[in-house]
Order: C-alpha cells, then sequence, then structure tokens
C-alpha cells in the first residue's frame, strides 16, 4: 500500500505527472479575480472566502481524471485489480496521493493568495482550517467520480458533472467557516459540520469506488 | 500425477459485453504443467484469461484455485513511463511484499543493462520483457499469460521459454494464450474454437443484461 503511495508520488513529480498544475490554477484564479472585480478591498474581503473555495475546488477538480485513467489506459489498474492488496485500500492511497499532492499544496498557499484577495488578518487561521480539513473529502469524492468514469474515453466532463453536484456541500460550510472565521463568530457549527463531512467520506466513499471500478474493469 | 490441480475449470461460460462467447471450458492444471490455449481473434481467449484472473465472474460454471495463487499478465505490461526499469519492478515486487526477488528477474530477463532507463526510452520489445519479468517477482503459482511474446524477438521468446520452463519446474503452473510456438513442447494444447457459446435459443447460457450488476 505504501508502494503505491511512493509511486503515485513519484510519478506526480516527474515530468508530465501534473504537480503543480493545480496550484498553478489556483495561483490564476486568486491573481485574476481582483482585476474582474476591482481593487476595492470592502468587496473582495467579502467575497474572498467564497473565491478561495471555489479555486480551490476546480484546481481540485482539474486534475481528477488522472487518479485512475492513467493507471487504466496502461493497463496497471487491471493488475493492480489482480494484486493482493483490496481495492478500497487502492482508492483510498490514491485518493491520499491525489490529496498529497493537489490538496496539501493549495492548503499551504492559500495564505499567500489570500493576501490578493484582502482577506482580513483573522480569517487566515480559519482558510488554512478549513481547506485542510475540506480538501481530503474533495479528494476522496473526485477518487469516487475517477472510478465511475474509469472506462471512458474522455471522461473529464462526465466526471466534472458528477463530482460537482457532491462538492456543495463542502464548499458551503468551507467557506461559511472563513467568513464567521473573519467577523469573529461561533464557528463551531460549520467547523463540525466540515468535519463531519470529511469524516464519513473519507469512512464510506472508498467502499464505493472501490465498487465501482470492479464494475468498469469487467 | 496424483497431487490436487493447482487450479481447475468446471464447465465454465464467460461472456463479454452481455455476450456469451464460450461454453463448457473445463481442464485442470497441476505443478509442472503448462496449457496453451488456442483459437482465432476474438474467441473468447482474453475474457476467459480475465475470467480466471477474476476480473470478472464467470456466466455459468466455477474456478477453483487457492486464494493469491494467479499472476495475470494481460496486453498490455501496466508499465509507467517516467519510472526507471528498477523502479516499476521494485513497485510490483513491493506490492507482492516480494523485494527479494527484483534482481534476479533483471537478470531472467536480460535487463540488467537496461536497469537505470526510463521505461519510456524502451523499444517494444525490451518493455514486453520487462512486463514479463514482473511475473518473476510476483513469486505466485499459476501463471495466467495473454499473448506474452507479442514484439518479442527469437532470442527474448527463447530467453522467455527459459523463465517458463523454471517456472515449472519450480512446482509453477502457466495458462497461456498465444498464436505462436514458443517452443514448449510439453505443454498441452487447448483449442477453444469449438467451445464457442451457443445461442441462448440453442440451449446457450444467457448473457443477460443484468450480469453487470449481479
Amino acid at each position: 500500500m505504501i508502494a503505491l503511495l511512493v509511486r503515485d508520488l513519484r510519478l506526480a513529480v516527474r515530468a508530465g505527472g501534473g504537480f503543480g498544475l493545480s496550484l498553478a490554477f489556483f495561483l490564476i484564479v486568486t491573481v485574476l479575480v481582483p482585476f474582474g472585480v476591482g481593487p476595492e478591498g470592502g468587496t473582495l474581503a467579502r467575497i474572498a472566502p467564497g473565491i478561495l473555495w471555489v479555486g480551490a475546488l476546480l484546481a481540485c477538480l482539474l486534475s481528477l481524471d488522472r487518479i485512475f485513467a492513467l493507471d487504466f489506459e496502461d493497463g496497471s489498474l487491471d493488475l493492480i485489480a489482480t494484486a493482493p492488496i483490496p481495492m478500497e485500500a487502492v482508492v483510498t492511497m490514491k485518493a491520499l496521493a491525489h490529496w498529497l499532492t493537489t490538496g496539501l499544496p493549495l492548503v499551504l498557499a492559500a495564505p499567500v493568495f489570500g493576501v490578493l484577495l484582502h482577506l482580513p488578518g483573522p480569517a487566515y487561521f480559519w482558510l488554512v482550517v478549513s481547506l485542510a480539513l475540506g480538501t481530503p473529502a474533495l479528494s476522496v469524492l473526485g477518487a469516487f467520480g475517477a472510478a465511475l468514469t474509469v472506462g471512458l474515453k474522455r471522461g473529464g466532463l462526465l466526471l466534472s458533472l458528477l463530482v460537482l453536484p457532491l462538492y456543495v456541500p463542502t464548499l458551503i460550510f468551507g467557506a461559511e467557516l472563513i467568513g464567521r472565521g473573519a467577523e469573529g463568530s461561533s464557528t463551531a457549527t460549520p467547523l463540525m459540520m466540515l468535519a463531519g463531512i470529511t469524516a464519513a467520506t473519507v469512512a464510506l466513499v472508498p467502499f464505493a469506488a472501490a465498487a465501482a471500478i470492479r464494475i468498469n474493469l469487467r | 500425477m496424483t497431487m490436487a490441480p493447482l487450479i481447475s475449470v468446471v464447465d465454465l461460460a464467460v461472456a463479454r459485453g452481455g455476450v456469451a462467447i464460450l461454453e463448457g471450458v473445463h481442464f485442470a492444471l497441476s505443478a509442472g504443467r503448462a496449457l496453451v490455449l488456442r483459437g482465432p481473434n476474438g474467441c473468447g481467449k482474453t475474457t476467459l484469461l480475465r475470467t480466471i484472473a477474476g476480473l470478472q465472474p464467470p456466466l455459468a460454471g466455477h474456478i477453483e484455485a487457492m486464494p493469491d495463487s494467479i499472476a495475470y499478465a494481460s496486453h498490455a505490461d501496466g508499465l509507467k513511463a517516467t519510472l526507471s526499469v528498477t523502479e516499476n519492478l521494485r513497485f510490483w515486487a513491493a506490492i507482492y511484499g516480494q523485494p527479494k526477488r527484483v534482481d534476479p528477474a533483471l537478470a531472467a530477463m536480460n535487463l540488467d543493462a537496461l536497469a537505470a532507463r526510463a521505461a519510456m526510452s524502451l523499444s517494444a520489445g525490451q518493455k514486453r520483457r520487462l512486463g514479463l519479468a514482473r511475473l518473476l517477482v510476483t513469486g505466485r503459482p499459476v501463471w495466467v499469460l495473454d499473448e506474452p511474446t507479442v514484439s518479442l524477438d527469437a532470442a527474448s521468446v527463447a530467453l522467455f521459454a527459459a523463465a517458463l520452463r523454471a517456472h515449472l519446474a519450480t512446482g509453477g503452473a502457466a495458462l497461456i494464450a498465444t498464436h505462436i510456438d514458443i517452443g514448449l513442447d510439453e505443454a498441452a494444447v487447448l483449442d477453444l474454437t469449438p467451445l464457442k457459446a451457443r445461442a441462448p435459443a440453442a440451449g446457450g447460457a444467457g448473457g443477460g443484461f443484468d450480469e453487470a450488476f449481479a
């Protein structure tokens, strides 16, 4: 299992692996929004939590189809499916590798990008907390979508449409958490909802994704 | 031979895309034996092998094998282009928990000189040899091989045959779909042509659409 994680991380940082793509996309969104909205700090500060979360979510979406499609195309997925590791573990490891290469860089870079959007001071802590808590759910749900569309050529469109509605709860509570953090009001409810969604997703979705892969490999 | 077979297939019917294509497949392989599957393109060799490897459920009949005894090699080698030959092999060795088998496997398939090369710079035949070296690191007794000799030259086919013989000699078994003669005289041959599935109306096993959700 660790071998699979190491291999995926190694593939991601090698040429053509797509590491940095999401980060670059996130950067583009946060740089361009102030140009589009106008430079008044008040407006930007108000929409910053939403923009940062939407940016992170779309950046995450960008690399989802790589999770299983590449392994499917070169035949590794067939071979992994016949190997002595359960498919649920494969899904979990692949989602973890996806999170480490896209989610984690976003979490770490978000405070820097928050400056570009005039994010108010108290919100930075909550920005990092909400992304750190929410992005694992994005990766796992994305792995589920990738598992559903693994046999399809150019399944990216279908994948995005399947996954976007599943991302909505995370987006709502994630942005709400930053917003409340910025105002200084109580953050307990969105924090618990966000953590709960992630915990449930990480615990349950790998089973669904594994079942989807087994059916797609037939 | 009186010992229990490593794998036995009883009255197996397989389907592709919901259509039954083979039925009544029946054989058993004991240690040290190889079986070559023959038949024209599209007769169901790959589907049969995928079913035996556990990638899809059989339509009828059953497959008896020890759990975790089958190593499957498909048309595709499952190589990662940006990883080196050794890294590719080490990954599979780690997955199968056999890290010590990497070096002997490289030597057996004559890949020593290429060990540090990225898989993307290998020729088709060299990739295939690396794909076959993967079998050696699995440490599993039953090899299920789909066209293992595609794009191999005569010398590499001989290399593969030698590896196969060594595997059989150490108590392994192999099931091979191939069109060419791999020089394995002791292997039995099963021609799949007469086992083509009959239409359901003629008493064949029907491959329903629901099969996908079974």
